[in-house]
């Protein structure tokens, strides 16, 4: 006697919403289950969670705030796993296209205004995601090498590389001997509404991102292309289509978005290099949930980057207000997305179960 | 336990989701004997020796040894009854080494220092059956000859007394065959047993003592070694034309389309597949291609469409030199190609039926302009395929993996079509379909051909060749053994360069450089 999963020979247009949407509140409830553990009443703490991102004006403009670089990030990596190239490494691309900023704010910031300095920069980061992520996929078409490795090991590359410009050759004069760069001058600095840390640049650099993307991937031929290599490699080859040169765009739009989130961090929040884990909160691992959540389409990624950012903002809240630790949001995440993953599994397999070993053939 | 004396399987029925691969199959063998299974590709060989080995449980029938009957639920049971299998792709772990690959699941080794006592029989064994292999050397190492030897005493030191080989000789050299078979003629001597799956004629007649041929899942004949000529063998392996052809306009062939020189190319582990293959194909023909699958149709196909580089020789389309391009370029040169394993590399599963009604012509206009994709006249398009070639379908937005074979295939075929080629390449392009899907798709190509197109179709089934091919050339071993009339010629005829038997007499085989 066991369990047998089947495909599914079609899948509604109600259970493709409904299977996210059961996934998310199982996941939910074993989110509440560790607060029962912890001692605490789960309603109240998911409430609180979703109090405090989305109960006050406050909580909503930080979730606004941390939603921006999700969308950003997300609607890249969309992209990718739309070809299932596993790109891990969105967090590396997002340092390295603050990298970039931060060398040409500060480099070319004080001598150019800012209607100039402030694209320049977001160019330059851009190009840093972007060149950093065509790495791995240079390596895999031309290497075989696997991109889940090369993506995650590149993280850590990317992480020390930032570490080293802080702490060395990049370390801030005016910084006391802390570990930033000087501050970007003032021109390079951008605008936010008073009294949040939104900046109406990214407002709508995010969803214009986002529907570009939606596009990019429905729409034209490129798409097109990547969604073949992504369903079927070898009809991909049949078909003509060029795994090299896609894969390297793909890559490149993707890192490309991830930089432009380092480079709204940096400008809009930060405005100055420091620490990794200063800079980014871990926008590029939370942002492969949001795309998997928006089910790899940017626009949908929209709102599962609203629901993601609010989950950091309440997981930060209750982080003081009922005194858990700092890792809480990590294990909300960790278990949301699994329960994500199972639910997807679920929409594709019906499970069946077997009372006797069925014959082979 | 007792050896084999005799072991009998009787009217075993295996049927895969309504296919019958075995219909009714009786096989028997004595100690010492060396039973030679003959037949095409798909004629179910292998299925009746999975059977045997236990890796399937058959539908209907018994299996005997030494007159008693015998279920095998597993391999396990089936080895513990002395029976052996080698498959024609080795079970080998590559990176251990020959000792640690015959010691694993060695069930009689001790649990102590396995290898000590294990590196003890093999040596006896190697001895004693001629078997020469370097006990400590990491598999990956050893050449295709060795690693099979290594598989044999495998067999052996589990005290197999009947062995299964599957096309043993596929991966040899004829040296390292010619070691085989003084091996399996040692083995038989000692009162092993040896049942070799083959297409090959020159094999059966030269090694076994008694041959059976099966085709289209059933026994086609059964016989000592001695007692049949290789032309009988032919003709129960590929049977006797039935149908009659299908209607042709009486088209005289145009000019060259498609010109093939001294074409040689790898397969995918580096072996010669294609070596030196010249022919042309003209408008207003079909131009077969026979031959049990294996022989280099697959890699000779792949060369013309641009998905494997030639080693050496010469592609030309309308006098124009392809070989070497990409197969986007090849394309948009002309050639449509209706690929083998159609679900494999001809459709897309989970993309919908019309992003699939454009795959490989997506970049062309009016489907893209600008890199933007024409998604109105490409749902048109859809519509046009799915009525004028009668493919099946809920709507144009249904996932292409919801369609059947037959509706895929006629997708696939329409799509081909519709691009209007100067050349159509259709591999096994009914394989697996019901008679109605296939007589549409076969009335299809000639429809192409009536109208002027050039078509190289690659099948394996002879009858479908005669049917509709205006000349038919025969592959074996990367090489073309002749080209024949389909009007005149015989199946015998084909059958016999098919297993290697014969080249064709005459002028045919080189008038088509």
């Amino acid at each position: 006697m066991r369990f047998e999963s089947v495909p599914r020979a079609g899948t509604s247009r109600v259970l493709e919403i409904l299977a996210p949407a059961l996934s998310l509140l199982a996941g939910l409830a074993a989110v509440g289950l560790v607060f029962l553990l912890k001692g605490l009443n789960p309603l109240f703490a998911l409430g609180e969670i979703f109090r405090s991102s989305f109960g006050s004006v406050f909580g909503l403009t930080e979730t606004v705030t941390k939603a921006l670089p999700l969308i950003l990030v997300g609607s890249g990596l969309a992209l990718t796993f739309q070809a299932k190239f596993w790109n891990i490494g969105a967090e590396s691309q997002l340092l390295l296209g603050a990298v970039f900023s931060t060398w040409v704010g500060l480099t070319w910031g004080p001598s150019l205004p800012g209607p100039v300095i402030v694209p320049l920069m977001f160019l330059a980061g851009f190009l840093g995601g972007a060149l950093w992520g065509m790495i791995p996929a240079a390596l895999k078409i031309r290497l075989g090498i696997n991109e889940v490795i090369s993506t995650l090991m590149l993280n850590y590359i990317a992480a020390e590389l930032v570490k080293f410009l802080v702490v060395g050759p990049w370390k801030g004069a005016s910084k006391h001997g802390y570990p930033y760069t000087d501050d970007l001058p003032a021109q390079a600095i951008l605008w936010l509404f008073p009294g949040t840390r939104i900046s109406p640049i990214l407002l709508v650099l995010a969803p214009a991102a986002a529907a570009t993307l939606t596009f990019l991937i429905f729409r034209t031929r490129f798409g097109y292309e990547v969604r073949v290599i992504g369903e079927n490699r070898e009809a991909a080859r049949y078909a003509g289509i060029d795994f090299f040169r896609t894969s390297l765009l793909f890559m490149a739009v993707s890192g490309g978005l991830a930089g432009l989130a380092g480079t709204g961090e940096l400008t809009a929040i930060h405005h100055h290099l420091s620490y990794p884990d200063t800079l980014s909160a871990g926008y590029g691992f939370t942002a492969i949930i949001v795309a998997w959540l928006g089910r790899l389409n940017p626009l949908l990624v929209m709102v599962s980057g609203v629901f993601l950012a609010g989950i950091i903002v309440g997981g930060d809240a209750i982080q003081m207000s009922l005194g858990l630790p700092a890792v809480t949001v990590q294990v909300f995440n960790g278990i949301i997305l699994i329960f994500l993953i199972m639910g997807e599994f679920f929409l594709r397999n019906r499970i069946r179960w077997v009372r006797r070993t069925p014959r082979h053939g | 336990m007792a050896r084999i004396r005799t072991l009998e399987m009787r009217d075993i029925v295996k049927d895969f989701s309504g296919l019958r691969a075995n219909d009714g199959v009786s096989l028997k063998i004595e100690a010492g004997e060396i039973l030679g299974l003959l037949g095409e590709n798909g004629a179910g060989k292998t299925t009746l020796m999975n059977i045997l080995f236990g890796l399937y449980r058959p539908d209907g029938g018994t299996i005997l040894i030494n007159g008693e009957e015998v279920v095998f639920r597993s391999p396990r049971d089936a080895m513990q009854r002395g029976i052996g299998m080698i498959h024609q792709h080795f079970m080998l772990v590559q990176k251990h080494t020959v000792l640690e690959n015959v010691a694993l699941g060695f069930e009689k080794a001790p649990f102590f220092f396995p290898l000590r006592q294990v590196r003890r029989r093999l040596a006896e064994f190697s001895y004693r059956f001629g078997l020469a292999v370097r006990p400590d050397e990491p598999v990956w190492k050893l050449s295709a000859g060795e690693q099979q030897r290594v598989e044999i005493l495998k067999a052996l030191i589990r005290s197999s007394d009947l062995l299964i080989m599957d096309e043993p000789t596929s991966v040899l050299t004829p040296k390292e065959t010619a070691e085989l078979f003084d091996i399996l003629k040692r083995m038989s001597g000692e009162g092993h047993s040896i049942i070799l799956i083959s297409h090959k004629l020159d094999e059966i007649t030269r090694i076994c003592s008694r041959v059976q041929v099966l085709r289209k899942g059933k026994v086609a004949g059964e016989a000592p070694m001695g007692e049949v000529s290789a032309e009988d063998l032919a003709r129960m392996m590929v049977g006797r034309r039935v149908a009659d052809s299908y209607p042709k306009a009486d088209l005289p062939p145009g000019r060259v389309v498609l010109e093939i020189l001294d074409l040689e190319a790898q397969n995918d582990q580096g072996a010669p597949a294609v070596r030196g293959v010249s022919f042309e194909v003209r408008e207003n023909e079909i131009f077969g291609i026979a031959g049990v699958s294996g022989n280099g149709q697959q890699e000779l196909v792949e060369c013309v469409t641009g998905l494997r580089r030639a080693s050496a020789g010469a592609v030309r389309l309308l006098g124009r030199e392809i070989t070497g391009l990409s197969p986007r370029q090849i394309h948009n040169r002309g050639i449509s190609h209706v690929p083998e394993e159609r679900i494999k590399f001809g459709i897309v599963p989970n993309l919908l039926l019309y992003e699939n009604a454009v795959l490989k012509r997506h970049h062309r206009q009016p489907y893209s302009i600008r890199n933007i994709m024409n998604y109105p006249a490409i749902r048109r398009h859809a519509g046009d395929l799915v009525k004028s070639f009668q493919v099946a379908t809920p709507s144009i937005y249904s996932p292409m993996k919801h369609l059947s074979g037959g509706n895929i295939q006629k997708l696939i075929l329409g799509r081909e079509i519709s691009a209007d080629p100067v050349l159509m390449i259709a591999a096994h392009p009914t394989y697996g379909l019901d008679v109605g899907a296939s007589e549409y798709i076969r009335g299809q190509i000639i429809a192409r051909r009536d109208r002027g197109g050039a078509v190289l179709l690659v099948s394996e089934d002879l009858e479908e060749l005669f049917m509709i091919c205006d000349r038919v050339a025969v592959m074996f071993e990367g090489r073309i053994m002749g080209i024949v009339d389909p009007r005149s010629g015989s199946f015998e005829e084909v059958g016999m360069m098919m297993a290697g038997a014969v080249e064709a007499a005459g002028g045919e085989a080189t008038d088509a450089v």
